[in-house]
């Protein structure tokens, strides 16, 4: 996909960005032909400028290029969505909006067309920019309504601070939103949702003209997101713009007038929203190449890690699976689905309030990851700095840390024998390493990844579970893990991979289980998955068929 | 104390809440009266030389010096800081101040207050500035001053002594004058215990102190100018440091190098116990008046039945622990009770 965005963007320099409509190759057959979609934002923008607009934003920490020359444009009185996969550089987008960060090229625009320079958070408020984070931070010792107006607070004569106009008009602000917040209770204690009413707000108080919402309703319940609806609709009819993030498909659908997708830091498109249905957004977003798939079939042996009727509380139900061996099973779904929980409870990391974690015949104790290491099970987290490596010791202790054990003679580590076998593991990963003794801070964060694997796969395990093995790494090392995951369990080893990364689900995975918000919604064969299909079960569309396929079990 | 809390009572306007945020306050503020008053009842009970003019008008004078370093240090508390360095600082200023009868005799008193503060000003911008603008950690930065500034103190005192004969008759009374029966230290220390409260409440600076406390990365997103308030409570710390070592050394008259050695550990459990959160954000400088003032009265209290001065030391570390075991019990509680407070109100 990549060829499509880059011969759409030069194209349209400047100011045309916004007319520009990408799409996905996938999306090409779509209901609409992407010149009749131009044409129709074209008379749109024309009767009314945008109120706000980034240009031809490029951003990249690093090697990694969050965005690349993604054009947006928001107007006064509507609510714009932004959709697109995790990692697709929404944040990064909301960030730029925030003052967070500078982007690397490319600009805002005011409604008189006048580039804006945001330095700091203090500079978009100054410029009626408001960001509403999934999760704000307020503080907790102050009154609600001193929260609202922290550093504004109203004054009188001698710049005293006017107590009793700031709590009239914090009242006032949650009247006009329709949300009974006592303004003189402390933040402590207040739900998110009620944490984002105080955003919001802020934001009313300082009249802000855009407003920037970032997965407001991740956290929220049913009747939450419906009051949030009704806010984000008063601030709409109030004139506000508002740019609205959220995953799910069908809230976009339900307040959103535009859409905006990001699929790997580029826009795909950005059109009205009435011209699309959910399967256009779905193929927009998925919508790349679809990673080559030599991989050959194989047989997978008995089934070796068996999860029955997992459940927590309020954070995962009713999760049932087995991972045979030979055999790599993936858990796909959203960021904040479950996934990760599921695998730290199956590890005993987290506890769970009922069900069964079995390897082989043995059950193991919940709550006790080393029962699950002594029964064969490796665990590779998805924060490598925190918690998959000691980031200040050499590359030796880190490998050999979880073999402890083996290596010592009478209770004594012997160095020499240490070194040996860090170094043969680190060879048979391929780890690029200066020098052995060198701290794991040393190293490029794909080599960090080996280590961490090298540590687990020398206790030769025979269930592993990795948890996004390739987030950050670049794509050659991304490469060189997958093949390792792929030769492990070649070699009998069972592997469960948790990853947000369809290309890399399909390119290695023989089997694909789908979590949405907590529970298990679709399974899929390797013969029958596509990014489509996964995608679909993941955002919960019904108009992507989706079916419970039974894996050839 | 009340004086300071009058310009945030409202009784005009119609609400049948009360400010949740103050009932906590007053509830801590009224423990702490509560527990003076049974300490109080107690001791005179058992000694009734303890409720005498003589004795009321010692144990406030006695506690004047304190509560007014620890409206300072309470002001840094609030911003998640600690000012280790107040003792130094009271015990260079005392030596600085009172030497300044003898090298310029017959010097006005005000002029020493004066050369005191502008001592405790100056520790206290150096402070600050290390914390605030090199962003290290107060506890270092304050703890290296404490040493640093006792090292310039012996330095400067070398083998001498200020001794009372060199200080004027006029100095040597200020603790024990008194306007209406009440000891002139503490009806100014009041004051500015009073002032300090009202500005910490009524001006944007003064909460800016309370939301850096309770969270500094917001309170910089907020567009706080975090380093500067930071920078100016490490300053206020210092310069009442400073006037209480002046007052320290019309207290003492003889002052050496090690005068008011490990003085700040007893201002931090004042503050402490006068209920400021020891990770900043909540409390107020009426607390920590309240608290140097209850700390004061069981040192006397101790000293007046009898008991050894050994065991008041360990009394005012197990009130310490006491103190925030119940803070700790009530804001688990508060956190409940705002819970359900949600549940009735919200959704």
């Amino acid at each position: 996909m990549r060829e499509v965005s880059e011969q759409g963007d030069p194209t349209n320099p400047g100011g045309q960005g916004s007319q520009n409509v990408e799409r996905g190759r996938l999306a090409g057959g779509a209901a609409d032909s992407p010149s009749t979609a131009s044409t129709q934002l074209l008379s749109q923008t024309g009767a009314r400028p945008p109120i706000l607009s980034v240009r031809e934003a490029t951003k990249a920490f690093g090697a990694v290029h969050a965005l690349e020359g993604v054009s947006i444009d928001l107007y006064a009185g509507e609510v714009h969505a932004l959709v697109g996969e995790n990692g697709a550089g929404k944040s990064t987008l909301v960030k730029i909006f925030g003052g967070v960060h500078q982007p690397d090229s490319g600009e805002l625009v005011d409604a008189d067309g006048h580039a804006l320079v945001l330095t700091g958070p203090a500079d978009a408020r100054e410029a009626g920019i408001a960001i509403i984070f999934q999760e704000p931070t307020l503080f907790p010792d102050l009154s609600v309504a001193e929260n609202v107006f922290i550093g504004r607070q109203p004054r009188r004569s001698g710049g005293r601070i006017d107590h009793r106009a700031m709590r009239r008009q914090a009242r006032a602000l949650f009247e006009r939103l329709g949300v009974p917040l006592d303004p003189d209770r402390p933040a402590r204690g207040l739900s998110i949702a009620e944490q984002q009413i105080v955003e919001i707000g802020k934001a009313l108080s300082f009249d802000a003209k855009v407003v920037v919402m970032d997965e407001p309703t991740a956290a929220l319940s049913a009747t939450e997101v419906a009051r949030l609806f009704g806010v984000v609709q008063s601030l709409r009819d109030h004139g506000a713009a508002v740019l609205f993030i959220s995953h799910r498909l069908e809230e976009v659908f339900a307040i959103c007038q535009r859409v905006t997708v990001l699929r790997d830091g580029r826009r795909v498109l950005s059109q009205l929203l009435g011209e699309l249905t959910a399967g256009d957004l779905v193929r927009a977003m998925v919508g790349r190449d679809i990673a080559a798939r030599e991989r050959t079939q194989h047989d997978a042996g008995a089934a070796v890690l068996r999860v029955a009727e997992l459940q927590r509380a309020g954070i995962f139900k009713d999760i049932s699976f087995d991972v045979r061996a030979g055999e790599i099973v993936a858990l796909a779904g959203l960021v904040g689905a479950g996934r990760s929980e599921v695998a730290r409870a199956a590890f005993g990391i987290d506890v769970y309030d009922s069900g069964r974690v079995l390897v082989g015949e043995r059950a193991l104790h919940k709550g006790r990851p080393i029962d699950a290491m002594r029964a064969g099970v490796a665990f590779v987290p998805e924060d490598r700095r925190q918690q998959g490596l000691v980031m200040d010791m050499s590359i030796i202790d880190n490998i050999s840390l979880a073999s402890l054990r083996r290596l010592s003679r009478h209770g004594l580590l012997i160095p020499s024998v240490e070194r040996s076998f860090a170094s043969d593991w680190a060879a048979r990963l391929q780890v690029k390493y200066g020098n052995i003794a060198n701290p794991a801070t040393s190293l490029s964060g794909g080599n960090q990844q080996k280590v961490v694997l090298a540590k687990w796969l020398s206790r030769e395990p025979a269930v592993i579970i990795v948890d996004e093995p390739t987030r950050g790494i670049d794509v050659a090392t991304k490469a060189e893990v997958h093949r390792l995951l792929v030769e492990l369990s070649r070699s009998g080893v069972a592997v469960l991979m948790i990853s947000s990364e369809l290309p890399e689900v399909l390119a290695v995975a023989d089997r694909i289980l789908v979590m949405r918000e907590g529970r298990l919604v679709a399974e899929f064969a390797r013969a029958n998955a596509s990014e489509e299909r996964i995608m679909a079960a993941a955002t919960g569309q019904a108009d992507v068929p989706v079916a419970l396929e039974s894996s050839p079990a | 104390m009340s004086a300071a809390r009058e310009p945030e009572a409202e009784p005009s306007e119609p609400e049948s809440q009360r400010r949740l945020v103050d009932v906590v306050l007053r509830a801590r503020t009224f423990g702490i009266i509560v527990v003076l008053g049974v300490l109080v009842l107690i001791t005179a009970l058992i000694q009734s030389r303890f409720v005498g003019g003589g004795e009321v008008r010692f144990i406030l004078s006695q506690t004047a010096l304190y509560a007014l370093v620890a409206v300072g240090e309470a002001m840094v508390i609030l911003t998640r800081n600690v000012d280790l360095s107040v003792g130094s600082v009271v015990g260079l200023s005392a030596y600085v101040s009172a030497n300044m009868f003898g090298t310029h005799p017959g010097i006005p008193i005000v002029l020493v207050f004066l050369v005191g503060l502008g001592v405790g000003l100056g520790c206290g911008v150096i402070t600050g500035a290390i914390t605030a603008i090199g962003r290290v950690p107060s506890l270092v930065v304050t703890l290296a001053m404490l040493y640093i500034i006792r090292g310039v103190d012996t330095i400067i005192v070398g083998s001498g002594v200020v001794l009372a004969s060199t200080e004027p008759n006029s100095f040597l009374n200020i603790p024990t004058a008194t306007i209406f029966g009440l000891p002139d230290l503490a009806l100014a220390v009041a004051v500015v215990v009073a002032i300090a409260a009202y500005y910490l409440n009524s001006y944007r600076s003064g909460r800016d102190l309370y939301a850096i406390g309770s969270d500094p990365d917001a309170a910089r997103r907020a567009g706080i100018p975090v380093a500067k308030r930071v920078f100016t409570a490490f300053v206020i710390s210092g310069g009442l440091a400073g006037l209480g070592g002046v007052v320290w050394a019309s207290q003492y008259a003889t002052i050496e190098s090690t005068a008011a050695s490990g003085l700040e550990l007893q201002i931090i459990a004042s503050v402490v116990v006068g209920g400021v959160a020891i990770f900043g954000g909540s409390g107020s400088v009426v607390g920590a008046a309240l608290g140097a003032l209850l700390l004061q009265t069981i040192n006397s209290a101790l000293n007046v039945i009898g008991v050894s001065s050994i065991w008041t030391e360990a009394i005012s570390g197990l009130l310490l622990i006491t103190a925030i075991t119940l803070d700790r019990g009530i804001q688990l509680r508060v956190a409940a009770a705002l819970r359900r407070r949600r549940v009735r109100l919200g959704a």
